[in-house]
């Protein structure tokens, strides 16, 4: 028997699948060893996380742009299948194209970690999943840890699906213990895809990847009819048409292929230059034999968190350009604006999905582009209503209106907490410390608890993972998802400094947690500015009124005490180290601040939460 | 008990070449400027909390001698004739340390009998002294021995600051030092002094002040403590033992010392120096007008015609590099125009004849700086930048507006 070839894939052979799991549950090491077992990677050309491309990704463990790969296995029926292994991205900000990915797929493996139990990011995927109608293969993962608890672990899992025990796969990615056996049940319990062969194509864009040599990537799950490699195709969203340079499959390298038919998994390469024009969640279809409706649940991607982001170097600013221009090819979802600010001078602000979005590209900004930057604290999105009734979208706090405000909307989130459940007072504390309801709450198992909140955006967009992860000691996961926005008590906080306010300092905040980030403000401050010639007063002020002071005194000493004959080439090399501290100084009116002071002052929302409890 | 051993960091720059040679540029100054020697003892019976220079208690020291010392210096002078050939006239000789007065006067009457026909005839020569270290014998033999300025390291008259600083003299024994260092002969007597240390008080302070200024001295230094990184007062600082020195008293201690030393007859002559009847540490203004000097002994540093260097700081290998015939140098700095330009600004801004507002190239920001009082509007008048008592506190950042 010879194996199918892509192109011309029956249904009934093709499993299609995607691996839901939490960082560091094993995910990666998991799409390894199936790829070393189904024979498409030989062991020795084995890199540890073939899949995981970017460095950024290799280093945090975790996986940020989703790949697919065809595999061929063997099923227990002797029968030759072609498993599509569609890798998800495994973060909160990228629930959208974890939706996709899931959306390609007829079923799924939930992998948890045997040691640790389920996660909330987990678990969120899992009722993406479940509301999809897929096939749920648990499976525990690690069974080779010491501290592996398997047997718990399998009932709490049986809990939430509503399984059996005993139907939870044990594996050891590491080891490939159980692995041939998940791939067998891959195929035993995932159904075949179900579409619709001969019709008009259909094919849903689930990730979309810009490499400098081909351009864009784009990767499809072919829901109906058929795709041929000199096709010209349509993008159903934007009505645009490119021609097909390539079709092909990835395994695990990409090898071009005739085409691809119903139910089959793989690549179109066009020649576009930039991911805007392969949008994921898209419908393809041909120009020749166009489809009439596209595939359910698209959406265009939706900033939710700002920030400005500024060269150190004010001469760095056309460098930054080109480096978002350069970014923005592979990531549809990052948007950007000139801006400028009297403290920081000429900049972007951006607009992320979420905070990992903003931390990565910003690591990018300065790892691949080399690139100094200050980033301003980030912040969400307002809808304000003026008196006039007029409106105004809000994203950068230095541009709120001063009064004259009716109604301010901002941006909600349903968020999920998992956490053993001796923290559950402590996590209520925190939520309700940042405008928190609880929605409900369940227990997974005897010791894990599920908390549902809703939170404003705004009150999680800085540091609440942090002061969840201490306050639970590290055992707590987070994830929400965005629901709707909601009008609140909120007013802008400005501060001043000699009398002249700083852009970059203004936040907008609930009328109750003004004044303590006024105060938490100005005494942050006072400690990072140094003492200029003058009395520096700082004020933390709602319009004209000044809700906290702090001062500066006048510096009164600045002279090193000895100059003899040893000291001078010392002395002469601080001088000239400070001569070139002062020159990278951002002065605000008279007062000069060194940018250390900016990225200590602007690296946590407000310094009411205590950040002593951090390692 | 832990021995640790010390692991001298040195100043980085280029590296010095090993026969000493220095370009015909710098060795045509030799004859125009101002020429002084700086001898380094590095020995002291014990190290003081607050000291970060190039000394060495007597388990320390890894084979070299005490006595070894003299030896050595003479090997380095005989290296200096090679490098400039004969001796420029020598103006001043400052020995300092470590302690000094750990050596035997004929030590330095040693190294002066190869070097005297270079000496002028008002030579200045100066020995740092501790008050513990010295007796009527040894003060006078070193008078003898042609020494004819003595400074001593009195820091404090308080017992508890003294304590907090490591000293080991009884604030008694500075006065008595003082009498008998006038008793032989000496004329030109100084004290240094240290302000701002932990613990001690503006009272403290103007005792430490009134005692030293009732002797028979025309001379004082007064330095704000400093926290030098590698010092005992550094990790005392660091683990919260002892208080950081605050500027603010610092600047008060200060004002305090300026208001007694015109009190007693004394006027400033740069930021840390004051004298009485014209007294000058003539040795010091060469360093501060950017005359040339040799500096020979582990560690000390040496500047002739805009290059600086500067030797190995640890007296053993210091000395096997001279018995080898080779230069002790670590390093050393060939100053660009542009350096040369900054020392000059940095050095002379210090002192009271200023800085000639034609040497800067951008004099724009004095008017400012006259107008927020750290600069003398009348000197300015006539040409000249000059601090005030309220500028010689903000000296470096005066430096820094002017250098921007």
């Amino acid at each position: 028997m010879t194996p199918p070839i892509v192109g011309s894939t029956e249904q009934a052979v093709l499993r299609n699948f995607s691996i839901i799991a939490h960082i560091d549950h094993g995910k990666s090491t998991l799409a390894d060893r199936m790829l070393q077992l189904t024979g498409v990677v030989e062991a020795r050309a084995m890199r540890a996380q073939y899949l995981d491309r970017m460095d950024i990704e290799r280093e945090r463990g975790i996986t940020i742009k989703s790949q697919a790969v065809r595999l061929p296995w063997v099923g227990r029926d002797g029968r030759d299948y072609v498993l599509n292994m569609i890798d998800t991205p495994g973060h909160v900000d990228f629930t959208y194209e974890v939706s996709r990915s899931l959306a390609a797929c007829e079923g799924a493996v939930l992998l948890v970690d045997a040691a640790q139990g389920i996660e909330a990011q987990t678990l969120a995927n899992l009722y993406l999943a479940l509301a999809n109608d897929m096939a749920i293969i648990p499976v525990l993962n690690k069974i080779d840890l010491p501290s592996a608890q398997p047997d718990k672990y399998a009932a709490e899992l049986a809990h939430i699906i509503g399984c059996d025990p005993s139907d939870v796969l044990r594996v050891s990615a590491k080891t490939g213990e159980g692995v041939p056996d998940l791939l067998h049940a891959i195929v035993d319990l995932i159904p075949a895809p179900a579409g619709k062969p001969e019709t008009e194509v259909r094919a849903l864009i689930f990730d979309s990847v810009y490499d400098i040599y081909r351009g864009v990537v784009t990767y499809v799950r072919v829901v109906d009819g058929a795709i041929h490699a000199r096709d010209r195709i349509l993008m159903m969203s934007t009505g645009e048409t490119h021609e097909l340079l390539e079709v092909g499959v990835i395994s695990p390298e990409p090898m071009p292929a005739a085409g691809l038919v119903a139910g089959e998994v793989g690549y179109l390469i066009t020649g576009v230059k930039d991911v805007r024009q392969s949008k994921v969640g898209d419908t393809v279809t041909t120009v020749n034999k166009a489809a009439t409706t596209a595939l359910g649940g698209y959406q265009e991607p939706k900033p939710m968190v700002f920030s400005g982001l500024y060269p150190m170097d004010g001469s760095d600013y056309p460098d930054l350009r080109d480096a978002l221009d350069r970014l923005k090819l592979n990531d549809a979802a990052l948007v950007y604006e000139p801006e400028s600010s009297v403290a920081l001078g000429f900049g972007f602000r951006c607009g992320f999905l979420g905070l990992l979005h903003l931390e990565i590209v910003r690591e990018r900004l300065s790892r691949e582009f080399n690139l100094d930057l200050i980033s301003t604290a980030p912040n969400v999105i307002y809808r304000v209503i003026l008196d006039d009734e007029k409106e105004m979208i809000v994203t950068n706090p230095s541009e709120y209106p001063n009064g004259k405000v009716r109604e301010v909307f901002e941006p909600m989130v349903k968020a999920t907490v998992i956490s053993p459940s001796e923290f559950i007072g402590s996590i209520m504390e925190l939520c309700q410390s940042r405008r928190g309801s609880l929605l409900g709450m369940d227990y997974l198992s005897e010791e894990r608890v599920e908390m549902r909140y809703e939170l404003p955006l705004g009150e999680i967009a800085f540091d609440f993972f942090d002061a969840l992860k201490s306050r639970t000691k590290g055992y707590a996961s987070l994830d929400y998802e965005f629901t709707e926005e909601k009008s609140a008590d909120l007013i802008k906080v400005d501060i001043l400094l000699h009398g002249d306010p700083v852009d970059a300092f203004s936040a907008i905040l609930h009328k109750d947690k003004a004044y303590n980030y006024g105060v938490a403000m100005a005494g942050k401050l006072k400690e990072l500015i140094p003492r200029q010639q003058f009395e520096v007063p700082i004020q933390a002020a709602i319009g004209s009124r000044i809700i906290a002071r702090e001062s500066i005194r006048a510096i009164r000493k600045d002279v090193l005490a000895k100059c003899y004959g040893g000291d001078i080439s010392r002395k002469r090399k601080l001088l000239e180290k400070q001569k070139e501290g002062k020159k990278r100084m951002k002065v605000v009116g008279r007062v000069e601040i060194p940018q250390e002071a900016f990225i200590a002052a602007l690296s946590t929302n407000n310094g009411t939460e205590g950040k002593g409890t951090k390692g | 008990m832990v021995f640790t051993q010390r692991v001298p960091k040195e100043l980085a720059g280029e590296v010095a070449p090993l026969n000493g040679a220095l370009s015909e540029s710098a060795l045509a100054s030799l004859p125009v400027a101002d020429f002084g020697l700086y001898l380094h003892v590095p020995f002291c019976n014990v190290r003081c909390g607050y000291c970060d220079f190039n000394t060495y208690t007597s388990t320390e020291l890894r084979g070299f001698r005490r006595e070894d010392w003299a030896n050595s210096i003479g090997l380095e002078l005989d290296l200096a004739k090679r490098v400039i050939g004969d001796l420029p006239d020598i103006q001043t000789i400052f020995i300092g340390g470590g302690t000094p007065t750990l050596l035997p006067p004929g030590d330095f009457e040693k190294v002066f009998d190869n070097i005297e026909s270079a000496f002028t005839s008002d030579i200045e020569i100066t020995i740092e002294a501790n008050p513990d270290t010295v007796t009527k014998e040894s003060l006078s033999g070193y008078y003898k021995a042609g020494i004819n300025r003595i400074s001593f390291g009195m820091q404090s008259a308080v017992p508890s600051v003294l304590k907090v600083l490591d000293r080991t003299h009884d604030p008694k024994a500075v006065s008595q030092a003082v009498e008998l260092a006038a008793e032989v002969g000496f004329k030109n007597i100084s004290l240094d002094l240290i302000y701002g240390t932990p613990t001690e008080t503006d009272n403290d302070w103007t005792e430490s002040l009134l005692q030293a200024l009732s002797l028979p001295i025309n001379h004082f230094s007064a330095y704000s403590l400093i926290v030098e990184p590698g010092t005992k007062l550094h990790q005392q600082v660091k683990s919260g033992q002892v208080a950081p020195p605050d500027d603010d008293i610092s600047a008060n201690r200060y004002l305090i010392a300026e208001s007694q030393a015109l009190a007693h007859g004394f006027n400033w002559y740069e930021v840390s120096n004051w004298g009485k009847g014209g007294a000058r540490c003539r040795h010091n203004e060469i360093y501060w007008q950017s005359g040339n000097w040799w500096g020979a002994g582990p560690g000390a540093h040496s500047h002739v015609g805009g290059i600086r260097w500067w030797n190995k700081k640890h007296p053993a290998v210091w000395a096997q590099d001279l018995a080898s015939g080779d230069s002790p140098a670590a390093g050393r700095e060939v100053l660009t125009p542009d350096q040369l330009m900054f020392e000059a600004v940095m050095l002379s801004l210090r002192t009271i004849g200023g800085l000639a507002v034609s040497r800067l190239e951008n004099p724009n920001p004095l008017l400012g700086l006259a107008k927020d009082g750290l600069i003398d509007p009348k000197k300015l008048d006539q040409g000249h930048v000059v601090l005030t008592l309220e500028g010689r506190l903000l000296a470096d950042l005066v430096l820094r507006t002017l250098m921007k």
